[in-house]
């Protein structure tokens, strides 16, 4: 009986696991058929109708490097506006005593119920047409600049370091600049690898936010330009279902790569609000 | 300064600080907290305070585009701009194709996690690989996978190859009826992952003697799940209840690329679509704005209620 329930339990999550990866799977094949191959024979990689021609049109088509490096000053800007800042007011919430801190970590909080569809029109209105920040790096990334839960999940790691490390520090006559920079932040790098990573995926597969602000083809991040393949251009290419897989195997490759390299570091908890679309 | 600071891990005493020096310490913890704190703050005020009053100023008045600088008047008109949206078919369309979202989505992505984070917790080997594969679709772009999803589930795709005599007519993204369920399953499957791993924290809070207890009793596997696991889990279940409502509300990239911007005749719209449609494409950001509150409300409605009977029960 109990042998029973353990197979039957294997079979229940093999299929679940299949379920889950086969379109991954399914996307990589799909991007190398020369003629594309719905079929179920289709799903077995064939060698006469293998190509990397997908690539090159995606390519002629919206410029993967160009989407590549957008997203990753997109990126790249976010993570460093969320480390230092999101640090900083960490830090200023764990260890230091003031009397505004326990208003500022309630704001904190409450920031992350405030639903991004109620945000989205004024922020269009306020970044792209008053500001002028359309078609901007820094408009694409504004909305982003700091996470919140950022905030939250550095505050919890400075908590967790004994106070008595920052009271020495300040009495050899550290300043407090000098107490985050070289003594709590070296503490906490396995944490900043976390927060690292997790802040790379949200803006890495934002969609809504940098498709409201850019026009420009050569502006958008990877993920709109490809979403505009997809909804436009799509029926004009020889093979659309190879070159769309093709720019999508491109899109989730560094998630994928990333999350199967640093597995270890994803911590359940804290991935939760950090990763949206 | 060049001293390099090496932590005493062990500080026998800190010399107690007398009156004027603790006063100036405690003025400098002060303002360092805010002037820490300040670049935050003003990201909060700019990024969601502001507009969050904007949204609720737009709302109640004609409000429209102009060049930048140019001062027009824009009329208060009360709440006309809700009442159009709550007689406006394509709104309350899109309100119901989401109300039909969330009837599949939300119960499915509860007793799926559920099911296989129970599975998972009693899995020794693989246990590492089902993870990874539980989670990729989470951490994927949305964008990514929609073009997986379109290749599948188009007329010829694989899913009706398979079907063969039973696949349906119009294809799945482009049949009225099915168009919104299909929407509700990819995000199933997209989501799923996130709340296994909920559940699989929250598993690992429910004692072993509470199952020892019922084994003893002579309760099976069912019983034990349905006695002790799923009371065990009650307030992770509110949490998934809540997120996978939450984001369903706002709903946009998969019906605006998966069925071609809510097709087909809006049989899938959703109301974040159509508040791009409105306020961005059509230059109506007043009326936009009035849809997002009126969602907002919604969304607010129904997490209470799952709250609230959800909730706490014991």
């Amino acid at each position: 009986m109990a042998k029973l329930g353990s197979w039957l339990r294997g079979i229940v999550l093999g299929v679940g696991a299949l379920a889950f990866l086969f379109p991954f799977y399914y996307m990589v094949v799909g991007s190398l058929q020369r003629e594309v191959d719905p079929s179920v024979a289709g799903a077995f990689p064939n060698p006469a109708n293998l190509t990397g021609d997908n690539y090159v049109n995606i390519n002629a088509r919206l410029n993967l490097l160009q989407g590549i490096a957008n997203s990753g000053i997109f990126a790249a800007g976010v993570i460093i506006g969320t480390v230092v800042f999101g640090a900083l007011a960490g830090y200023a919430l764990a260890v230091l005593q003031w009397r505004g801190r326990g208003g500022v970590f309630a704001l904190a909080l409450l920031v992350q119920v405030v639903p991004f569809q109620l945000l989205m029109v004024p922020l269009y209105v306020l970044i792209a047409r008053d500001y002028g920040l359309a078609d901007n790096y820094l408009g694409i990334m504004l909305p982003f600049i700091i996470n919140s839960t950022a905030v939250i999940i550095f505050r919890q790691y400075f908590l967790q370091l004994p106070k008595s490390l920052f009271e020495a520090a300040r009495i050899d006559g550290a300043s407090e600049w000098q107490v985050l920079t070289r003594i709590a932040l070296p503490l906490i790098r396995p944490a900043l690898v976390t927060v690292v990573l997790i802040t790379f995926i949200g803006p890495w597969n934002e969609f809504l936010w940098p498709f409201l602000i850019t026009k420009r083809a050569n502006m958008q991040p990877l993920a709109v330009s490809l979403a505009n393949y997809i909804s436009n251009v799509a029926n004009s290419t020889a093979n659309p279902f190879g070159a769309m897989l093709a720019g999508a195997v491109v899109l989730a490759g560094p998630v994928v790569v990333l999350f199967i390299v640093f597995q270890r570091w994803f911590v359940a908890s804290e991935i939760g609000s950090g990763v949206k679309g | 300064m060049a001293t390099t600071l090496t932590p005493k891990p062990v500080l026998a005493e800190v010399p107690a600080r007398r009156g004027s020096e603790h006063r100036r310490h405690r003025a400098r913890q002060s303002f360092l907290g805010w002037l820490f704190s300040a670049p935050y703050l003003v990201f909060v005020a700019v990024i969601f305070a502001y507009p969050l009053g904007f949204a609720l100023y737009m709302s109640v008045h004609d409000y429209f585009f102009t060049a930048p600088g140019v001062n027009v008047v824009r009329p208060f008109v009360g709440a006309r701009n809700y009442l159009k949206a709550l007689s406006d078919p394509a709104v309350l369309r899109s309100f119901g194709n989401l109300g039909v979202f969330l009837v599949i989505n939300v119960p499915l992505t509860v007793v799926l996690s559920l099911v296989l984070a129970t599975l998972l917790n009693r899995v020794v080997h693989a246990r590492a690989f089902l993870r990874v594969s539980f989670y990729l679709p989470y951490l994927t772009a949305s964008v990514a996978l929609v073009g997986v999803w379109l290749f599948l589930f188009s007329g010829s795709g694989l899913v009706n190859q398979v079907l063969g005599p039973l696949a349906p007519s119009p294809p799945w993204l482009v049949n009225e009826r099915l168009a919104m369920p299909s929407i509700a399953l990819f995000v199933t499957w997209k989501q799923l992952g996130f709340y296994i791993l909920l559940y699989l924290a929250a598993l690992q809070n429910v004692g072993t003697e509470l199952y020892e207890a019922a084994a003893t009793d002579g309760a099976t596997r069912w019983q034990a799940f349905w006695n002790v696991t799923v009371p065990g889990v009650r307030s992770a279940t509110v949490l998934v209840l809540l997120l996978a409502t939450i984001t369903g509300a706002n709903l946009f990239t998969e019906p605006y690329l998966l069925t071609g911007g809510g097709g087909p005749n809006g049989a899938s719209s959703s109301p974040v679509l159509v508040m791009y449609q409105q306020g961005i494409q059509q230059g109506k950001p007043g009326y936009a704005a009035a849809i997002g509150v009126l969602l907002v409300i919604l969304t607010l409605v129904i997490a209470f209620l799952q709250n609230k009977f959800g909730g706490e029960r014991d």
